[in-house]
């Protein structure tokens, strides 16, 4: 199965992606900020792509540019058979729905005053998909598929736990039925039991739905069980690509040798370090 | 320092647009100084259309207001029709006044409205608190006319203060003292009248201010580590209240000439108030802008000086990130 | 030496903790004006230089500890019962002036969110001479002096350079670090550290543990180490209590808890991680085992344990009584009923 898209054309292919922003200090002095200093890379239909780093390192900047949320300083997306980078907004409205972007603190990223409901359909109603009939079943539909139980529907997203939110997150990023999901450290501000759940989740999700995503993370053990392939990413640049397999056992270079060495091992052998 | 430069640029531009403004808006309306003149039987014709020329009424706007930007360069800001003199010194003596009563009752505002904002906020919910925002409430409801006429018959039935007026008649023969406590009797009641109308915004803001940083995580972290309240309350929420009061100040500063007009009108104090008051019904056109752009530069002035206050006061204006 | 009541092994009695906790419970006052309680019933005691690890979730209440140790609960929050004995003394009965010297002299609390904990607008050196200047009389040179003397401890390479900074200008391990230097500043028997590294990424966690082994082994110090993840109590906690719902679930070595656990939740818990790096054999996207229905919600206790919603071995007596803590051994305890509780 999976081997059938590895051989196939990618679903989204990056090149040299440059990212510069203006320096916050200098105003009009020129200053800038590199946040992506040639970035490629390419993700299969149907598989994950975990991009690793640590904070600071480009992680975001890429989320955003790839959702063709922030404009590049230079560089090509192809998505879809073009170059999405160099679409103009007309455009990029009709290429939008199909990446979606999920956020670390969902809190900040769902609007308080909606109900979950409203939350999730309304992607549906700024493209003018459906009556509203068709929205409200769609949406509930989807609530239930993501595992928020039927009667938080009419509810606000304060009432919801975090890891509702991050449900509702999901739910509302599938709305517009999207083939690439950029999940920007989506479980980290999350508890260890509700992270395993959200993990399940997207397992099931890509298997059923054909999903692709770019899990971006520094989490490393997390991202190793949820990639075919890991990227580790630092200072605006890929350092090491491949099948995550290759990167766990025989890890090229020293950032993700560092990386490596930062994640926790198993509880029950690691020796306490100092004598009570 | 380029930011303070570009800040003075439109500070300037500002001030270009005000005057152009004021004078386009009075060009518009209907009516001049010699309206009133030339409905009066006993002035001829003649005379009337002299006095136009004289005054430059029969130019076209654009030559007019050109001619006054000539005159303001010369420090005259034109010239009153009414008073048959430059506008300056009028003005300046007015404002002088003015800023004489604005001053003395925006210090006393603030020196009041700060030690009761903060006894508010740390007893929110208290009685304290209750009947000090009981207070503000009905001082804020309570219009400033009404509060300035009910402060002069207060004055007028008790005889303690002078209604109305700068001085006593006999001022100039009075010992250094003595005129001291004359003025001071008649600042009184226009003090009090400004006073208790900005009083309750003043008071709201900064309990709003304090409010809000008492909550803040690093009061907690600070009485965590030991540091004594007083100390957390002088230096700590202080500081932090800082920014949203210094711009407050910044607009009492740029209301020193411009938030006491009714009170002045009202209580007979001859500042710029009662001034401007003649001269918009005079149309003594000169006059009402010089006073408008007076105005306009105490609240350019207010701004700036916020800015350079709050880039004084806070770090994360002052230093970017590193 | 006197034997006391039977219980235990006579080296207890010789070694009085340094924190007792017992029996202590805190409610908030919710916007409805019903309470909830978000502490019910802890006990735990903490001996000189022994660091335990607070393992809990979030609702668990973990925060609330911290914070209602040294009485410092958000105006909402109540402490409704219990003892907090710290050298002989009891806390929770201490005039406010004798608080405030215990804060920060005594114990040094470092809160969660060091972006927060630190006054946005003054230098972060003179934050850490404030603590100094709060607990000790020095004249203002000494306290400058030794102001630098512990950033110095903390930022080996460039302490003046940090001593002038702002909060904002320092990145979220150095003011980790500056949190650090404020706790160590007066040399505090305890320091209660809540999520010191929930904010950080694994190579700066990595840095900020090594630098608390550090500070253990310089300082002997006592620890209390709140925390949501497992790992970070693994080579740094002697040992382990773990929090469900506001209760004690599990008290234990460290070893013990995190590598036999035996609380039905504890050993949900350390189930769902994902596999450990060096165990990893291929991306074979296989569901991780996973506790059942949302984290707890201290609004909406029931009766019984507060774990049996959940729980993949619950009885018929879970729901209708909440267990009592069993001891499974001189140094480990569960509350379950699975072991008689």
């Amino acid at each position: 199965m999976l081997l059938l898209h590895e051989n196939g054309p990618p679903l989204l292919r990056a090149e040299n992606l440059e990212k510069r922003y203006k320096g916050a200090r200098g105003r009009g002095s020129g200053e800038s900020v590199t946040a992506l200093g040639g970035v490629s890379l390419s993700i299969c239909p149907q598989t994950t792509l975990a991009l690793v780093g640590e904070s600071g390192s480009g992680k975001s900047s890429l989320a955003l540019c790839l959702a063709c949320l922030e404009p590049l300083t230079s560089g090509c997306i192809w998505f879809g058979g073009r170059d999405i980078a160099a679409l103009d907004e007309p455009h990029l409205r009709a290429v939008r729905p199909q990446i979606q972007l999920v956020f670390q603190d969902p809190a900040s990223s769902l609007s308080p005053r909606l109900t979950a409901t409203e939350i999730v359909s309304e992607p549906l109603l700024i493209q003018q998909r459906f009556g509203k009939q068709e929205r409200c079943a769609r949406a509930r539909g989807l609530l239930e598929r993501v595992g928020i139980p039927r009667e938080k529907a009419g509810q606000t997203p304060d009432e919801f736990s975090g890891g509702q939110r991050q449900r509702l997150a999901i739910a509302r990023a599938l709305a517009l039925e999207p083939k690439l999901l950029i999940l920007d450290e989506a479980l980290s501000a999350l508890d260890c039991s509700m992270q395993a759940q959200i993990a399940n989740l997207l397992l099931e999700l890509q298997s059923s739905l054909g999903l692709t995503y770019l899990f971006i993370t520094h989490d490393f053990p997390m991202a190793a069980h949820l990639a075919d392939e890991i990227a580790v990413i630092d200072r605006g640049k890929i350092v090491e690509m491949d099948a995550s397999r290759q990167i766990v056992r025989a890890p090229k270079h020293d950032v993700t040798r560092r990386l490596l060495a930062a994640t926790p091992g198993s509880f029950a052998t690691t020796p306490l370090l100092r004598v009570v | 320092m380029r930011y303070f430069l570009r800040r003075l640029m439109q500070a300037s531009f500002l001030l270009l647009g005000a005057s152009i403004l004021t004078f386009l808006f009075s060009a518009l309306a209907p009516g001049n100084y010699l309206d009133e003149m030339r409905m009066n039987p006993q002035i001829s014709a003649d005379t009337v259309t002299s006095l136009r020329a004289q005054y430059q009424l029969d130019r076209p706007s654009p030559i007019r207001y050109l001619r006054w930007v000539s005159s303001t360069v010369h420090g005259e800001l034109g010239f009153s029709f009414a008073y048959n003199s430059p506008v300056a010194p009028l003005l300046w003596v007015r404002a002088w006044n003015t800023l004489l009563l604005t001053l003395t009752a925006t210090l006393l505002a603030w020196v009041i409205a700060l030690p009761l904002g903060f006894w508010g906020a740390t007893a929110v919910g208290r009685w304290p608190d209750r009947a000090l925002s009981g207070t503000v409430a009905a001082l804020l409801v309570l219009p400033d006319l009404l509060l300035a006429l009910s402060l002069m018959i207060l004055a007028v039935r008790s005889g303690w203060f002078p209604a109305g007026g700068l001085v006593s008649v006999g001022f100039e023969a009075l010992s250094p003292l003595h005129k001291l406590r004359d003025i001071v009797l008649h600042m009184t009641m226009p003090v009090a009248a400004l006073v208790l109308s900005s009083l309750p915004i003043l008071v709201t803001h900064v309990r709003a201010a304090v409010t809000e940083v008492l909550g803040a995580p690093y009061l907690r972290a600070a009485a965590g580590n030991g540091i004594p309240r007083r100390r957390i309350l002088v230096r700590y929420v202080l500081r932090a209240a800082a920014n949203p009061l210094i711009s407050l100040f910044g607009f009492s500063v740029g209301a020193l000439l411009s938030g006491s007009l009714l009170v002045e009108v009202v209580m007979g104090w001859p500042g710029l108030g009662p001034l401007l008051l003649e001269a918009i019904l005079a149309r003594d056109l000169f006059v009402v802008i010089g006073g408008v752009l007076l105005s306009t530069v105490f609240l350019v002035g207010g701004n700036f000086l916020a800015d350079v206050l709050l880039y004084w006061a806070d770090p994360r204006i002052r230093i970017g990130r590193t | 030496m006197e034997e006391g009541a039977g219980e235990g092994p006579p080296q207890l009695h010789l070694m009085t903790p340094l924190l007792e906790v017992a029996n202590l419970a805190v409610a908030y006052t919710s916007r409805t004006g019903g309470e909830v309680a978000a502490i019910a019933g802890a006990s735990f005691e903490v001996r000189a230089g022994e660091t335990l690890g607070v393992l809990g979730e979030s609702g668990s209440g973990k925060s609330t500890l911290a914070a209602a140790l040294l009485r410092l609960l958000p105006e909402n929050g109540k402490i409704q019962k219990g003892v907090v004995l710290f050298e002989g003394q009891d806390l929770l009965q201490a005039e406010p002036r004798e608080l405030e010297k215990i804060r920060g002299g005594r114990v040094a609390l470092i809160f969660q969110e060091p972006a927060l904990a630190l006054h946005p607008m003054l230098r972060v050196g003179q934050q850490v001479q404030d603590v100094l200047a709060a607990h000790r009389t020095l004249p203002r040179r000494a306290l400058r002096e030794r102001t630098l003397e512990l950033l110095s401890s903390v930022f080996p390479a460039d302490a003046e350079r940090i001593s002038s900074s702002y909060s904002h200008q320092l990145s979220g391990g150095q003011r980790q670090r500056v949190l650090i230097a404020q706790a160590i500043a007066c040399e505090p028997a305890l320091i209660i550290a809540d999520e010191p590294t929930a904010s950080l990424d694994p190579t700066t966690e990595q840095e900020i543990l090594s630098l608390f082994r550090t500070l253990q082994q310089k300082f002997r110090l006592a620890m209390i180490l709140i925390t949501h993840k497992p790992a970070v109590l693994a080579g740094l906690a002697d040992r382990v209590l773990v929090l469900y719902a506001g209760r004690v679930v599990e008290i234990g070595p460290t070893e013990t808890v995190l590598g036999s656990p035996h609380h039905p939740y504890t050993q949900a818990l350390l189930g769902c991680l994902p596999p450990p790096i060096e165990s990893y054999a291929n991306c074979s996207k296989t569901n991780l085992p996973v506790i059942a229905g949302d984290s707890a919600n201290l609004a909406l206790l029931a009766t019984g344990c507060q774990f049996e919603p959940r729980c993949a071995e619950r009885m018929n007596i879970c729901i209708k009584s909440e267990p009592a803590t069993v001891g499974l051994s001189n140094t480990h305890v569960v509350a379950c009923f699975k072991y008689g509780g």
